[in-house]
Formats: C-alpha cells, structure tokens, sequence
C-alpha cells in the first residue's frame, strides 16, 4: 500500500466514524426523548450541519489545497442561492402562516 | 485506449495524453456544476416540505406514519454504501480492477437494499392510504423523498454501467474519471440523506 492510499484509507475511515457518531446523537435523542422543545431542533441542526461538512471534507475530500478554486466558488455561490431562495421561501411563508392566523 | 493503440512519435503521445488528460477534467468540472444545481433543486424541495410540512388536512399524520427504525436502517445502508464507494476509488488507485469490481458490487447491493427499503415504506404509505394525494404534507414528502429515491436508482444503474466498463476496458483514463464523477454523485446522494433524515423523519416522529 502507497502512502497515498494510506491516507485516503484513513481519511474515509475517519469520516464514517465521524458521520456514524453524527447519525446517532440525533436519532439517540429523538428515540429516547431526552430532549424536547428548541433545544433537540437545535442538536438536530448542528449534527446535520457538521455531518454535511464531514462528508465534504472526507469522502468528497474537500480541501483549501487542491481542489480547483473554481469548484470552492460554485460550492460557495451555490450555498448563497440556497440561503436566498431557501430563507427567502421560508421568511415570506411563516409570515404569511401568521398574519393568515 | 487511444494512446495504446497509436505509437506516435513520444512527443505527440505526450500532447495526446495532455489532451485527454485536460478534457476528462473539465468533464469533472462540468459534473461538479451539474451536482451544485441539483443541491439547489433539493434545497428547493425542503423547503417545499418545511412549508407544507403541518397540513395534514384531516389526513394521516407524520408521527403516525414515520417508524424511525426503519430510517435507522435506511440511513445505515446508504453511509455504508459511501464508504466501500470510496474503497472501490482506493481500488482504483492501486490499479486493482478485480477489487474495484467487487467494492462496487457491494456498494450496488447496499444501494438497491435502501431502494427495496424505500419502496417498501412508499407501498405501506399508500396500502395505509397515505398516497401523495391526500394532504399537502404528504404530496412534499413524497416528492422530495421520491427524488432521491430516483436519484439513488440511476446511481445504482450508474454502477452496473461501470462495473462492465471496468471488466471490459480495464482502468483505462476515461473509465477513471467516470468512476470519480460517479463517486461524486454517489457521496453527493448520502449528503441529500442527511438532510432528509434531519428535516423530514426525526422531527416528524417528535
């Protein structure tokens, strides 16, 4: 085994451990009910967050070094559509969910 | 294959190679772009669902339909489908075709065991009368969970595809960069997953 493949091997092996422990803090809460209310939308939010950010890293193997600049910005302008469009969706719906109630 | 079969001189084989080299990654440039529109189609779709997610309209609720086991399994299928996709790309690296092909059986069969899961859960759904017609929560839930179920289908058709191009050209340049960009998309299918698992099902059964 070449150091290169060394390194991959760890790195997608570090990232199913990760994304397993990720996995099962939310689904552990949410099966057992120790949280309710915000705070378990919150723990759900986070886990989802750094499990995306998980798989980036180590199985799509995002980095600042190699990969191409350009494939970094349409990650990037394709995270501000979302934002845009997502959170734009969601302002105007939820308002109007309220002034309809 | 071309570079095998002509010997030019070994500069022009070099500029070939050059060539070709420099095609294949603006496919995977191209196949990137591809993958950040179908997130924005996706992300489109949630919020879709987050909208339409309470109207039930008198019809069955999520709690009542939604078995987290079930998710539990699905989700443990498709990260496991990730991880040996990505030891058939290890496969790949060390020029080993027959441990790519079998990496790539594997993660076919875990992929088509999450689609005999979904279709499952779909037909209990509908048998129950939970079809996407009943409420406006259920016709998002199924076209944002139905998307990636089709999603993962034509990954899975994907990797047949290249299982017999790997057995039948070798891991010849081309067949490498298809394998890569169909890795993309195979990783790019279980991070949709987590945000349907996070959006959709735990909050749902709450």
């Amino acid at each position: 085994m070449t150091e290169q493949t060394e390194r991959d091997l760890t790195s997608y092996l570090t990232g199913f451990a990760l994304a397993l422990v990720l996995t099962a803090i939310p689904f552990g809460l949410v099966w057992a009910e120790l949280l309710s209310g915000p705070a378990i939308y919150v723990v759900i939010g986070i886990a989802a967050v750094l499990q995306v950010l998980v798989h980036l890293v180590f199985f799509l193997h995002l980095n600042l070094k190699s990969t191409p600049v350009e494939n970094l910005f349409f990650l990037g302008f394709a995270a501000v559509l979302i934002v845009i469009m997502v959170g734009g969706s969601l302002w105007i719906m939820i308002d109007l969910h309220h002034r309809m109630m | 294959m071309s570079s095998a079969m002509i010997t030019p001189a070994g500069g022009a084989r070099e500029a070939l190679e050059h060539e070709e080299k420099k095609s294949l990654e603006a496919r995977e440039f191209g196949f990137w772009i591809y993958l950040m529109t179908d997130a924005v189609l996706f992300a489109l779709l949630f919020a879709t669902y987050a909208v339409l997610a309470g109207n039930f309209a008198d019809g069955p609720t999520s709690k009542e339909l939604f078995d987290l086991g079930h998710v539990a399994g699905e989700t443990a299928l498709l990260l496991l489908s990730s991880l040996t996709f990505g030891f058939a790309t290890l496969a790949m690296g060390e020029d080993r075709a027959g441990r790519v092909i079998q990496w790539l059986a594997l993660t076919l069969v875990l992929g088509v065991c999450f689609l005999a899961m979904e279709m499952v859960e779909f037909y209990g759904m509908i048998e129950k009368g939970a079809g996407p017609d009943v409420s406006g929560f259920l016709s998002a839930f199924f076209a944002l969970v139905g998307t990636h179920g089709l999603h993962v289908a034509f990954g899975a058709i994907g990797i047949c595809v290249m299982i017999g191009q790997v057995m039948v050209k070798g891991l010849t340049l081309p067949v490498r960069s298809r394998l890569i960009r169909l890795g993309l998309f195979w990783h790019f299918l279980d991070i949709v997953w987590i945000g349907i698992f996070s959006v959709v099902y735990l909050p749902g059964v709450m």
